[in-house]
């Protein structure tokens, strides 16, 4: 049996080196959001619930059946069995009732049109030139009717239904999931983080050490990227394992391109972060930088939807070059060289907001 | 020899209104250990961190160790540890972690484990911050200002919310700090903090030096090191002139109903006091005599107290 020797031994102390400093808060901070069961949430498990959530919800659904109510009159029941009758029958459900009912019925949106004999052979449609699905199917109605009835039509047609990875929603969502949270990491993560800190006054305890204030900021920014990283494999492996979705661009330009956007937004939330002295003004600044994206910048939607008066202005927004750039290399493979005008976009972004960020910054 | 610390005429002014300091000068030897004490709002922290080089100062020269803030501040940093007013660490490190952080901030840090030891920490070394105790955090602060080896200490209201126990633990640990060649600035409320530790100190009070010197000194130029405290039945307490032609009785304050003397020689001063109650057909309520302290150096150079409770 050895007895414990009663001298404690001390490591000799470290003789630290150039990058000892970036090292050490490089750890720490990637410490500090490992055991942050909030970061977790946002940074991992919310974008891949949006995902699933909105990949559900929007799911290329089996061809669509119209409802539509015929109103009881003479003529009612021969609308009825020409709809029947017809090749496209299948995907029409049309139903007989008192006008009141069917009037109430296609307000609630129960019934997408309202067939109205007239008494004469003919018929009358009520639709609402407002609701799309409303619109298609007096279309369809119409043309169910009328190739029932013997119409001929002048040109033969044919149409398949498509719908291959690659040009559903999921696949649209996807890149713009990545890019709206690379904006929302890397603003928050950044911006939010060193408000606290300064806050804390823990920047200026930093600031009495020998810590070189460019390691403090790499570091941060630096810990963004790791987590940028974990991200990209997960959001991206999520929609290739669930979605069977097709990503057609290099990792590496993906990833370039994420670790551009992720240093763009993080330029943005340092210099939104630059001078705030409360948390409460820093998140109402934070919004305000980034409420215009999450609008036009085509996270959930094109954002070629808005008037093309706005188009110029959208573009130059640093989200909508992050999110069509994502899409263009994600979606359908193009190269680096083919999107200079967005990557300059975004460092512009980027290298303005880091020099003014760096101009104003307050330690204190 | 040079000197530590030193700053000539500096002023602060806030926002261009708040005059925090107003012209201070301060000149602190190596190997001293000086305090700074005032009351709330006096400027203490406003003047400590412009000597840390975390403030610019409106006007004034700051050099330490020869050296100013503008050409030699990574050098200077090397050679400093500092420990701020109030600094939240973050919560979700663990001691060990904290130290080990700002340890890799110096080129020839001290080992981490044995600061920890130093500081009685050991035990807590692997607990998150968030998890410590109101006094441990205050050591773990002090802990990541001594870890880079430095040669000059700035402490700000290093004691403030210690237990008594842990308040003299970190006196140990300051004046072997001092010991082995260290200079030590802090700033204190606490009077017998200051008479304790410090070798010499500045009384600061709205932003300037009212009196310096060392503990003794100051109590010195009270005028005596006894007070005589004590009260006596209805009208005749605020009888001051009476009091002060006592013998030996240097000064005459009333505070609280008490009359409060300053007095050199206490045993030719209390017997005439008897005879004078007596004589006035008074009796006495209370009293009591004590060791003067910079509490009363401050009540006497300020008419307030320290520590208005
Ligand atoms: N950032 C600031 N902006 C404006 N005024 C300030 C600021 N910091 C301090 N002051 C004011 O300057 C004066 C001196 O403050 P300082 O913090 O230096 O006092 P102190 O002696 O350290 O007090 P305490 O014992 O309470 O810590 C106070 O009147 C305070 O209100
Ligand atoms: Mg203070």
């Amino acid at each position: 049996m050895t007895v414990a020797q009663p001298t404690r031994t001390i490591p000799a102390p470290p003789r630290n080196g150039r990058w000892s400093g970036f090292r050490h808060l490089l750890m720490a901070r990637l410490l500090e959001l490992k055991r942050e069961p909030e970061v977790i949430f946002w940074v991992f498990g919310f974008p891949v619930l949006l995902a699933l959530g909105l990949g559900i919800a929007f799911r290329n659904k089996p061809a669509d059946v119209t409802p539509v109510a015929i109103v009881a009159g003479p003529g009612a029941e021969d609308a009825l069995s020409l709809l029947q009758r017809s090749p496209r029958g299948s995907s029409i459900r049309a139903a007989v009732m008192v006008e009141p009912e069917a009037l109430q019925g296609f307000r609630l949106g129960k019934y997408d049109l309202v067939v109205v004999p007239d008494g004469k052979d003919g018929f009358q449609y009520r639709y609402d030139p407002a609701r799309p699905e409303s619109v298609l199917s007096r279309a369809e109605v119409d043309d169910a009717l009328q190739t029932a009835a013997g119409r001929k039509d002048p040109v033969p047609t044919s149409a398949v239904a498509s719908s291959e990875p690659g040009s559903r929603y999921i696949d649209f969502l996807i890149p713009g999931l990545l890019g709206m949270n690379l904006m929302n990491s890397g603003m928050w993560g950044i911006g939010f983080a060193l408000v606290d800190m300064r806050q804390r006054k823990l920047l200026k305890r930093f600031v009495g050490t020998p810590m070189r204030r460019s390691d403090f900021l790499l570091a941060l920014t630096s810990s963004r990227l790791v987590l940028m990283l974990i991200e990209i494999v997960l959001l991206l492996g999520f929609g290739v394992l669930a979605f069977h979705m097709r990503v057609l661009g290099s990792v590496f330009t993906i990833l370039l391109l994420a670790t551009i956007g992720a240093v763009a937004f993080g330029g943005l939330g340092l210099l939104t972060a630059s001078r705030a002295q409360k948390l409460e003004s820093v998140s109402g600044l934070m919004n305000l930088v980034m409420m215009p994206m999450w609008i036009f910048s085509g996270v959930f939607f094109s954002s070629e939807r808005f008037p093309a008066m706005l188009q110029p202005l959208i573009k130059l927004l640093p989200l909508t070059a992050l999110n069509d750039a994502l899409r263009a290399t994600i979606l359908q493979g193009a190269s680096l060289g083919a999107q200079s005008g967005r990557l300059l976009v975004l460092l512009l972004w980027g290298g303005i907001s880091f020099a003014l960020a760096l101009r104003w910054f307050r330690w204190t | 020899m040079a000197s530590a610390i030193q700053c000539r005429d500096l002023r602060k002014t806030y926002d261009g209104k708040v005059e925090a300091v107003r012209g201070l000068n301060l000149e602190i030897e190596a190997g001293e250990c000086f305090g700074l004490l005032g009351p709330n709002g006096a400027g203490k922290t406003t003047t400590i961190e412009i000597l840390e080089g975390l403030l610019a100062p409106t006007s004034g020269q700051v050099t330490i160790l020869g050296q100013n803030w503008k050409e030699n501040e990574r050098e200077l940093r090397e050679v400093m540890g500092i420990s701020l007013q109030e600094t939240r660490l973050s919560e979700k490190l663990t001691v060990l972690e904290t130290i080990k952080l700002f340890s890799g901030f110096y080129r020839q840090p001290r080992a981490p484990l044995e600061v920890l030891e130093q500081m009685q920490l050991s035990e807590k070394a692997n607990s998150w911050v968030g998890k410590l105790s109101g006094g441990q955090r205050q050591r773990l602060a002090v802990a990541t200002a001594l870890v880079g080896n430095p040669k000059i200490l700035f402490l700000d209201e290093p004691t403030t919310g210690l237990d008594p126990q842990s308040r003299r633990q970190l006196w140990d640990i300051i004046r072997r700090f001092q010991q082995a060649g260290g200079t030590v600035l802090l700033t204190t409320h606490y009077m017998d903090e200051a008479e304790r530790l410090c070798d010499r100190l500045a009384i600061v009070d709205h932003g300037q030096v009212i009196a310096e010197g060392t503990p003794a000194d100051l109590i010195e130029r009270l005028g005596g090191h006894h007070m005589v405290e004590f009260q006596v039945s209805v009208h005749s307490n605020s009888d001051t002139a009476a009091w002060r032609a006592l013998p030996g009785v240097e000064s005459v304050r009333h505070d609280n109903g008490l009359v409060c003397l300053n007095v050199r020689e206490p045993h030719l001063t209390i017997p005439a006091l008897l005879d004078a109650v007596e004589k006035e057909g008074e009796h006495l309520l209370h009293l009591t005599t004590r060791q003067a302290s910079l509490e009363d150096v401050f009540v006497r150079l300020t008419g307030r107290h320290l520590r208005e409770d």
